[in-house]
């Protein structure tokens, strides 16, 4: 096996989520997409650590899901608010600030 | 070696083809449900990898519990269970462009800095055991460990209060 079928399948889930963040509108979706994102960089730091031999790749790995439970925790109130707010969670509504 | 290429060629196969489905589908609970896929192919990485306490610990944490968060997030923001036109902007076709530009330019650099380097040069791949990453965690990493567990509880008070009634 290579380092790079890894990193490769890494950064191409990465950049799908990416068009995600950017594409939709809908609140969830994007925190879906963001999703994607977290885990393509998990992938990398699971590829490196096999390839240095250390489990400091997983470690930090384990750290990533951690803030990535919080942060969609966070995310989801936030959007049931906004939902609550303007019935919608249509982000392009979400323009108050604007100028 | 060659049977590893060959599952992960599978499930690559299958986890881009869902990612690519979660970022365009219409419909948001199929949506979410092609990130099962995704997220599950993930951990099946992981396990190639000799990951295995991080790939049983991606299933339970992301397939057990943030999938469950984001079902109840469409249940309670009530969308449409079905198609729905308007979950994408306007600007597709430009978050497309940048996409595509990043993905040229990350598999540029990639492919420059570790071109055929094998995976398993130095230590043919030996499974990281959950030991080794216990030991890591609770010795060298303590405090940032600690910061994460920390961290896990101001989000979870945070998401009360943020998302109480008044």
């Amino acid at each position: 096996m290579w380092l790079n079928q890894f990193l490769l399948l890494g950064a191409l889930l990465f950049c799908i989520g990416v068009y995600g963040v950017l594409a939709r509108r809908n609140g969830v979706m994007v925190l879906m997409s963001i999703e994607l994102l977290l885990n393509a960089v998990n992938l990398n730091f699971i590829a490196f650590g096999a390839y240095h031999g250390t489990p400091v790749g997983q470690v930090f790995a384990l750290f990533v899901i951690g803030v990535a439970a919080a942060e969609v925790g966070v995310g989801l109130a936030i959007v049931l608010l906004i939902y609550r707010n303007r019935s919608s969670i249509d982000l392009e509504s979400v323009d108050l600030l604007k100028g | 070696m060659v049977a590893q290429n060959i599952f992960f060629a599978i499930i690559a196969l299958a986890m881009v083809a869902s990612a690519v489905r979660v970022v365009t589908s219409k419909n948001i609970l199929h949506a979410a449900l092609y990130l099962v896929v995704v997220l599950a192919g993930i951990a099946a990485q992981f396990i190639i990898t000799g990951a295995e306490f991080t790939g049983v610990t991606q299933v339970l944490v992301y397939i057990g519990a943030v999938l469950v968060l984001f079902l109840f997030g469409i249940m309670l923001t009530r969308a449409r269970i079905g198609r729905e036109e308007s979950v994408d902007g306007d600007r597709r076709w430009l978050a497309g462009v940048v996409a595509l530009l990043l993905f040229a330019v990350m598999a540029y650099a990639l492919v420059d800095a570790f071109d055929t380097e094998a995976l398993d040069a130095q230590n043919a791949l030996e499974p990281q055991s959950t030991q080794m990453v216990s030991d890591a965690i609770f010795h060298d990493y303590l405090i940032p460990f600690e910061a994460v567990s920390f961290l896990l509880l101001a989000a979870l008070i945070g998401a009360i209060v943020v998302a109480r009634k008044e």
